[in-house]
Order: C-alpha cells, then sequence, then structure tokens
C-alpha cells in the first residue's frame, strides 16, 4: 500500500485534499486493485477446473467460446448471471438474503490484505498478520449462517448447519498446525516469515524439520475442508441437498458464492505457500531463472499448484459422511496437530 | 416334487378346502377356497417338503364371472413352483393378507387392491399404491370406464 | 429442575424431483436430526398402466412397451415376454438366434451395471468414474444401434425370433469391446470400489440380511450380495445358458457385514467380467442361419396361462400371461424385481442417517420405469 500511496502523491494538487481523505483513498485504490486481480484469476481459475476435470473425466471441456479451447467461457457464463432474474423467496427474510453472500465473500476477500505477493508487494505487513487471516477466515461462518436460515428452506437450512459445524471444528487443526511455522519464524508477521525462508527450496519451512513437513498436509487437509471442496463438500452435496446452503440463490447472487468459493480456495493457496512454500522468494537462487523471475510470478505458480492439487482431489475422491468428517477432525487431525506443535517446540529450544 | 405330489400334499393336509386342481399345463395350479388361504400359506412356507419361501407373484385377474388372486410360490431350496389361486365374485372380493407370511405380499396386495379392489383384511396399510389415494375406480377390471376428469382437470 | 424433552421429528421430503432419486420417486423421511427414523417410498409416478395396454394390442405389440419398463435394460425385458409367449405356444428357436439373444442380453446387462457404477458414484460425490462408466457404454450402444437402429429401446427381440440379423463384422466389433473393455473394469475399481473414501461410506449402510431379502422376495444382484447363491440362469436356466461356463458372484462382506452396500455395488461389478465371458463363449458358439424362420404367421397361443422367469439385471423378471386364444393377451402381469426390492426399502434404511439414505437407495439399482410399470 506504499507504493501506491507514493504513486497517488503524483496526482496534482494531492496535497490540497484533506487529510481523512489522503490517508483513505491508498486504502481504496488498493481494494480496488486486489478486486480486479482477483476477479482476473477466479475468472481463469473456472475455466482451469473446467478444462481441469474434463481432461480427467475422458472428454474436452470448453472448446468453443472465443476461439482457442473456449477460455471466454466463463466472461459467457458471468454475463449469463448478470442477466438472470433476481429471486428472493416469499417468506424469506430479504434483509438478510441479500447480505449474505457478501459477507461470505468479503469473509474472503479481506484476508488478501496480509498475503504478500513480492518482497513490497503487500497490502498491509501487520505484525499479527497470521492472527488477523485466522479470525477473518471465521466470518465466512456468519454469512453461510445467514444463507442458509434466510432461504426459509429446510433443505438450505439443513446446509447451512453442516457447514459451520465444519468449518469451525476444521478451524483448530489449521491454526494449530500454523503455530509450528510460527514457532520457527519467530513472528506472526507474514513478511518476516517468507523473509525467513529466503534462500532456496532447502529453507522452506515444509523441509526445514519433520513436524512442520507433517503440519503443511494437516493445514492442506484442514483449509479444504474451510472451503468446502471435495471430499469435505457436504454443504453443497448436489445428490443429497440439491445445492445446500446456496440453493435459493440465482444470478448475481449465485454468482458471488461462486466467487467466494474460488477466492477462498486462493486464500487458502496462498497462506499455505506464504508459511510453508516459501511465499515469493525463489526456488533456485544460485541459476539464471533465479534472478530473472520476479517474486511475484514465483508467488503465482506456487499458488497454480496448489490449487491444481484441489482441483485433482475435488475429481478423483467421494465424498466424506458428515459424522465421518467430524470424526477425521477431532479425532486424527486435531491430536496430531498437538503432537507436531509440542514437537516443533521442542525442536526450536533444543536445537538452537 | 413334482406337481401331482404337491397337489396330493394339499388335498391331504386341506381336503375340501382345496376346490379344483388343474395339473397338466405349463403352469399348475390349485383353487384354495377365499377364506382358508392364509393357513394354506403358512402350511406351504413352513412345512419341510414344500418350503415356499419365495412369493414370486402376487397377481389379480378379471374373468366375467368372478375375481381371481393368484399367488406364485417357489422354493428356493428344492426349486419347485406352484400356483394357488382364489376365486371370488365380483361384487365384494375379500380375501385374508398374508403379509405375515412373506413381507413382500405387503406392497403386491396393495397393487391388487388398487388395480381390482380386492380387500385384505388384516393388511396393516391396504391403500393405492400406483394410482393417487384420491383415484376413482380399479383400472384392471374389464368394466373400467375411464374418467373423463380428475379434480376438475379433463383426462 | 425437570426438563422434558422429546425428540422433535422432522419429516422431510426426498423427491419426486431430485438429484439423487434415479427417476420420480418420493421418499418421505421421518428424520430426527440426521439420523432417519423411518423412510417410506412412494410410487406411482410414473406408471403408464403397461398392464391395461397389454390387454388392449396384440402379442408383438406388447414387444416395444415392454422395453419402456425397464429401459436401462430393454432386451431383458423384451427377452423375458417374449420367451413366455414362446413357452406357451411351444416354438423352438434356432441356435443363431439363441447366440443372439444371449449377447445382446449380456451386453445389455453389462450397460445397465455401467450406469448403475456410475450413477452411484456420482451420488457418492465421486464425478470421474460416472464419466468413465458411460464413456465405455457408449461403444455397446453403437453395437445396438448398427443391429436394430436404436439405442435405448430396441423392439429387437421377436416372438419366435428377432427383428433383423446381425451386419457383418459384428462378431468381430463384439469381442474388440470385450478385449478393451474388461482392464478398464481394474481401472474402475481402483478409482472407486476399492477407495478408502468409497468404502467408509457403504461398507457397513444398508445391512440386508438374507432373512429380509427372501421374506420380501428381494432377487438377482441384491439377494445375492447377502450371501445366497441364486441365479436363474443357473438355478433354472432358459435359452441354453446350462450350457455356458460362467460363475455367480456372491457378497463376501469384505469390508463389513455381508449385505452391505458395497456388497451390492461388488457383486455389480465382478457380474460385468461374468458377462464378459458368457459373451465370448456366445460368439464362438454362432453358427449361420435365418433369424426370422420361427416366426409363426399368426401369433395365437392356446388358451392357458405361463409364468416365465428370467435373470435381468435388476433381479429375477417375471412375466405371468393368461391367453384366452384370441390375438390380444387376456391378462399380462409382471412382477419387476425393482417393485419388490422397494418393499424392502422401509425395512433396510432403519436407522441411517440422511447421506447413508442415498447411498442406500443407490446400491439397491432400481428404475423407476419397472417399479411403476
Amino acid at each position: 500500500m506504499e507504493s501506491i500511496a507514493q504513486l497517488l502523491q503524483l496526482i496534482p494538487k494531492y496535497d490540497v485534499l484533506p487529510a481523512l481523505v489522503r490517508a483513505s483513498l491508498p486504502m481504496l485504490v488498493s481494494a480496488i486493485v486486489i478486486f480486479a486481480l482477483l476477479s482476473l484469476v477466479v475468472l481463469f481459475l473456472v475455466w482451469l477446473e473446467r478444462k481441469v476435470s474434463a481432461h480427467m473425466q475422458d472428454r474436452l471441456g470448453p472448446m468453443y467460446v472465443g476461439g482457442w479451447h473456449g477460455w471466454a467461457q466463463t466472461i459467457a457464463d458471468a454475463i449469463k448471471l448478470l442477466l438472470k432474474e433476481d429471486i428472493v423467496p416469499e417468506l424469506a427474510d430479504r434483509v438478510l438474503f441479500k447480505m449474505a453472500p457478501f459477507i461470505v465473500f468479503l469473509g474472503a476477500f479481506a484476508a488478501f490484505v496480509v498475503i504478500p505477493f513480492g518482497a513490497s508487494s503487500i497490502v498491509s505487513d501487520l505484525n499479527i498478520g497470521v492472527l488477523y487471516i485466522l479470525a477473518i477466515g471465521s466470518l465466512a461462518v456468519v454469512g453461510i449462517m445467514m444463507a442458509g436460515w434466510a432461504s426459509n428452506s429446510k433443505y438450505s437450512l439443513y446446509g447451512g448447519m453442516r457447514s459451520v459445524a465444519q468449518i469451525v471444528s476444521y478451524e483448530i487443526p489449521a491454526a494449530i498446525a500454523i503455530m509450528t511455522v510460527v514457532i520457527l519464524a519467530g513472528s506472526l508477521s507474514m513478511q518476516d516469515i517468507v523473509n525467513a525462508q529466503k534462500g532456496g527450496i532447502q529453507r522452506w519451512f515444509l523441509f526445514r524439520n519433520p513436524f512442520t513437513f507433517l503440519a503443511f498436509f494437516v493445514y492442506f487437509i484442514a483449509s479444504l475442508a474451510e472451503v468446502n471442496r471435495t471430499p469435505f463438500d457436504i454443504p453443497e452435496a448436489e445428490s443429497e441437498l440439491v445445492a445446500g446452503y446456496h440453493t435459493e440463490y440465482s444470478g448475481m447472487r449465485f454468482a458471488f458464492f461462486f466467487l467466494a468459493e474460488y477466492a477462498n480456495m486462493i486464500v487458502v493457496a496462498g497462506v499455505a505457500t506464504t508459511l510453508f512454500l516459501g511465499g515469493w522468494t525463489q526456488v533456485l537462487p544460485g541459476t539464471v531463472a533465479g534472478q530473472l523471475v520476479p517474486g511475484p510470478i514465483m508467488f503465482f505458480l506456487k499458488v497454480m499448484a496448489l490449487i491444481f492439487v484441489q482441483m485433482w482431489l475435488r475429481w478423483s475422491l467421494p465424498r466424506l459422511r458428515v459424522d465421518q468428517l467430524m470424526y477425521l477432525c477431532w479425532k486424527v487431525l486435531l491430536p496430531a496437530s498437538f503432537i507436531l506443535v509440542a514437537g516443533a517446540g521442542w525442536l526450536a529450544v533444543y536445537w538452537k | 416334487m413334482k406337481a401331482e405330489e404337491i397337489a396330493a400334499l394339499l388335498s391331504e393336509k386341506f381336503g375340501a378346502k382345496i376346490l379344483e386342481s388343474k395339473l397338466d399345463g405349463l403352469n399348475p395350479w390349485s383353487v384354495v377356497e377365499p377364506a382358508e388361504i392364509l393357513t394354506v400359506c403358512r402350511f406351504v412356507r413352513s412345512d419341510g417338503r414344500l418350503l415356499m419361501d419365495h412369493l414370486e407373484c402376487l397377481a389379480g385377474a378379471d374373468y366375467k364371472d368372478r375375481i381371481e388372486v393368484v399367488y406364485i410360490v417357489y422354493s428356493m431350496k428344492h426349486g419347485h413352483r406352484y400356483a394357488l389361486k382364489c376365486r371370488m365374485p365380483r361384487e365384494a372380493p375379500r380375501l385374508p393378507s398374508v403379509e405375515s407370511v412373506w413381507g413382500v405380499a405387503n406392497w403386491h396386495e396393495r397393487e391388487a387392491f388398487d388395480m381390482f379392489g380386492v380387500v385384505f383384511e388384516g393388511h396393516s396399510d391396504l391403500r393405492r399404491i400406483l394410482l393417487p389415494d384420491d383415484w376413482e375406480g380399479h383400472p384392471l377390471r374389464k368394466d373400467y370406464e375411464f374418467p373423463t376428469t380428475y379434480r376438475d382437470m379433463p383426462v | 429442575m425437570q426438563v422434558e424433552y422429546s425428540g422433535d421429528v422432522m419429516t422431510l421430503n426426498m423427491g419426486p424431483q431430485h438429484p439423487s432419486t434415479h427417476g420420480v420417486l418420493r421418499l418421505e423421511l421421518k428424520t430426527d436430526g440426521e439420523v432417519v427414523a423411518e423412510a417410506i417410498p412412494h410410487i406411482g409416478y410414473l406408471h403408464r398402466c403397461f398392464e391395461k395396454h397389454a390387454e388392449n394390442i396384440d402379442y408383438p405389440g406388447v414387444v416395444p412397451f415392454t422395453d419402456r419398463m425397464d429401459y436401462c435394460a430393454a432386451m431383458n425385458m423384451e427377452l423375458g415376454y417374449v420367451l413366455a409367449v414362446e413357452k406357451l405356444m411351444g416354438i423352438q428357436v434356432n441356435n443363431r438366434v439363441r447366440c443372439i439373444r444371449i449377447i445382446m442380453a449380456e451386453l445389455n446387462r453389462i450397460a445397465s451395471h455401467l450406469i448403475a457404477a456410475g450413477t452411484y458414484g456420482n451420488d457418492m460425490g465421486s464425478f470421474t468414474p460416472f464419466l468413465w462408466c458411460f464413456r465405455d457404454r457408449e461403444t455397446i450402444l453403437d453395437v445396438f444401434e448398427e443391429t436394430c437402429g436404436a439405442r435405448l429401446l430396441y423392439n429387437y427381440n421377436w416372438i419366435g425370433g428377432l427383428m433383423f440379423d446381425v451386419k457383418p463384422g459384428f462378431e468381430k466389433k463384439v469381442i474388440d469391446f470385450i478385449d478393451y473393455f474388461e482392464p478398464q473394469v481394474d481401472n474402475l475399481n481402483t478409482l472407486l470400489s476399492n477407495n478408502f473414501i468409497f468404502i467408509k461410506r457403504t461398507a457397513n449402510v444398508g445391512i440386508m440380511t438374507p432373512e429380509v431379502a427372501l421374506s420380501y422376495g428381494v432377487t438377482g444382484p441384491n439377494l445375492r450380495a447377502s450371501g445366497v447363491k441364486f441365479d436363474v440362469r443357473k438355478n433354472e436356466p432358459y435359452l441354453g445358458y446350462e450350457e455356458f461356463d460362467f460363475d455367480v458372484p456372491v457378497g463376501l462382506g469384505e469390508h463389513g457385514p455381508v449385505g452391505s452396500c458395497w456388497d451390492r455395488y461388488m457383486v455389480r461389478i465382478r457380474e460385468i467380467k461374468e458377462s464378459c465371458k458368457i459373451i465370448r463363449q456366445a460368439v464362438a458358439k454362432m453358427t449361420p442361419g435365418d433369424v426370422q424362420e420361427s416366426i409363426p404367421k399368426r401369433i395365437k397361443p392356446p388358451a392357458g396361462e405361463v409364468y416365465m422367469r428370467t435373470e435381468c439385471p435388476r433381479g429375477e423378471l417375471g412375466y405371468y400371461i393368461v391367453s384366452d386364444g384370441s390375438p390380444k393377451p387376456y391378462r399380462v402381469k409382471v412382477k419387476s424385481p425393482c417393485f419388490t426390492v422397494m418393499s424392502a426399502f422401509r425395512e433396510i434404511s432403519r436407522g441411517a442417517m440422511i447421506a447413508d439414505i442415498v447411498a442406500i437407495l443407490g446400491s439397491v439399482d432400481i428404475v423407476l420405469g419397472e417399479v411403476d410399470r
């Protein structure tokens, strides 16, 4: 955000504006830039998901819209959704119904504030970055609960309840797995954690010690559950509850839920990259590629790799039942994460 | 066991309750008095020589002067099959339910009730199964007249 | 302080339009939280009065109507009816007709089991096997289309013979397909059948004991999954099945108790491989001949009645035909296997969760066209 503030200084007569405006304008511009980037990447990701799923299922996917392999398919779908009729069920709670998609989207969007794309490309390097991400992740729960309740439909209510239970439970192993990294880095700030991994692939927290290696997998699985992706997509289980908490949504409101899901995927992949895979640092700093590839591109490539794995899992695995999901969280991941954080702490003290 | 042996066993056990038998066709059958069908079915299922534990088909049929219900039973262990029939007057066909002998009879009897109007006494849930609950008439009877409207909608 | 708590039983309606009920079926679920106290099926949404139609058309004209009952396995439905009428009339068909009928019936069995497996995976959330199964089914449908012009509803088995002879190159096409397809079943097993999550979802759910199965007249793969080794093709062979060498797979309870959803699913997958064996043998036994030589000029069976049963992919299909000597049947009663299995549904789904209801419904593999006729 500092660079945006400096850019804004170039506007003529900038100093004449009141102090409040000068303080808040960089924030507004950053938000718009992040939103624009996010929309473009989500557009690309939706197309990628359709292509990846198609090739795994021995078919082709979008091929026509826009020419080469249907790259404009998502744009066409977005326009279609915008043009649809805005239906609000008669007995639904109108205010909550309309607010719910925005709150769910906010839960994903606001997390981009602390994700570092490059050495100085971060909106705001809070010194409690990790804590902020964990807190914002809980905001989506409120939105989903509102969506499920306000739709005034039994199926939506079921979907909302299941989703809330799932997200709230899986936050705990995710947070504890993150703690292992925080212990090693000694700081909650995201930029500090990335800087502690500078120097190539052997410096990644993933490979530094066995506890963080396992913590990566615990975090990845727990975060899949937070994003409601298969095998944890019970809330959206088409075959059981039609579409769960967003059954009654259509048009632009549905598009927002969709956008929120993919934004969440990017957040989760971004956080995992930052904490475990070295963020924007180079993989092989000694080589020519290491000098040429800028930080944000490196970050983007790592995030794409993790997102590809998420898509791969979605199209290969069946769905877990609700009680099996809860069993996995409370009886498998939670004790595992406890052991990992204890081990990481012990190592940090005795192997200094 | 052959059809003759089965018919002989049934006559021996139930005597006059077995009204008629025809054993030379492709589907050998015996007619049983309607009120006694439940005891005959119980015997046929539990007797060691017969052991008819599989009710294959429970069909109604409407002949000009009577309504018939056919029970085709098969034994998994012995591999023999037999048909039992009950003949009832067309005005008020009533039969005891054999639901307690074979669980599948529950739905088959509901269908016979739906299509022919046969009332099964002792059935736990005798209501229409294939047609809407408020349909009038029993379609598979030969004198069924197709309705012109259903709930004020032209059919 | 005394608190009176009575569990709140909520009545939830699944269907008739629902992505997972495999047709128009209404399930009334009385649920207490996630656990289902009672699951009551309501059928009749697809009732098309087959039995009444059959009384008003002549015998050959009933064959297209039989297709439409179980539309996923139409060849087997036609076969049952045609064999019943042929039994009534005492017609014997020649070897060529017999072999082609067996090949078509077994190919249709494979196609039907592929639908069952694919849609079951889809219900469980695994979308990829659905497309793999349908891709393989396309070749079977191409074979059917080449022979009789239709992909799904054939009107191919006629009383006394077949509608068309097979085109040249039929045997090669079928054998090529079987050679390609048998390894694909192993792929499917790796992806879905032996998948840890799939086993967890299906192996302890919807247990059907042999006693319940026999009492409710369940037949076919559903009965065999409960451990009872009974197959009409072996126990009461028709169409010369006694000359063929094949196994009858039975549920073994490898993951959980015998008679679970996983057993029912796995019996079908194993049956696919057995069908491949039968098809190879049938192709080898085929002889040249005229497929329409035994078709009588006028189809007027003598007065009498017959009950004929065949093994269709979903169980034992029975036709009870009463003839009064006229060209039209007097009474045709179809005993459809899916109808009997649905009557047992209430029994096997007690105490399951909502997600398990979907698993149980998918594993019994019903087609509503057959349940309602």
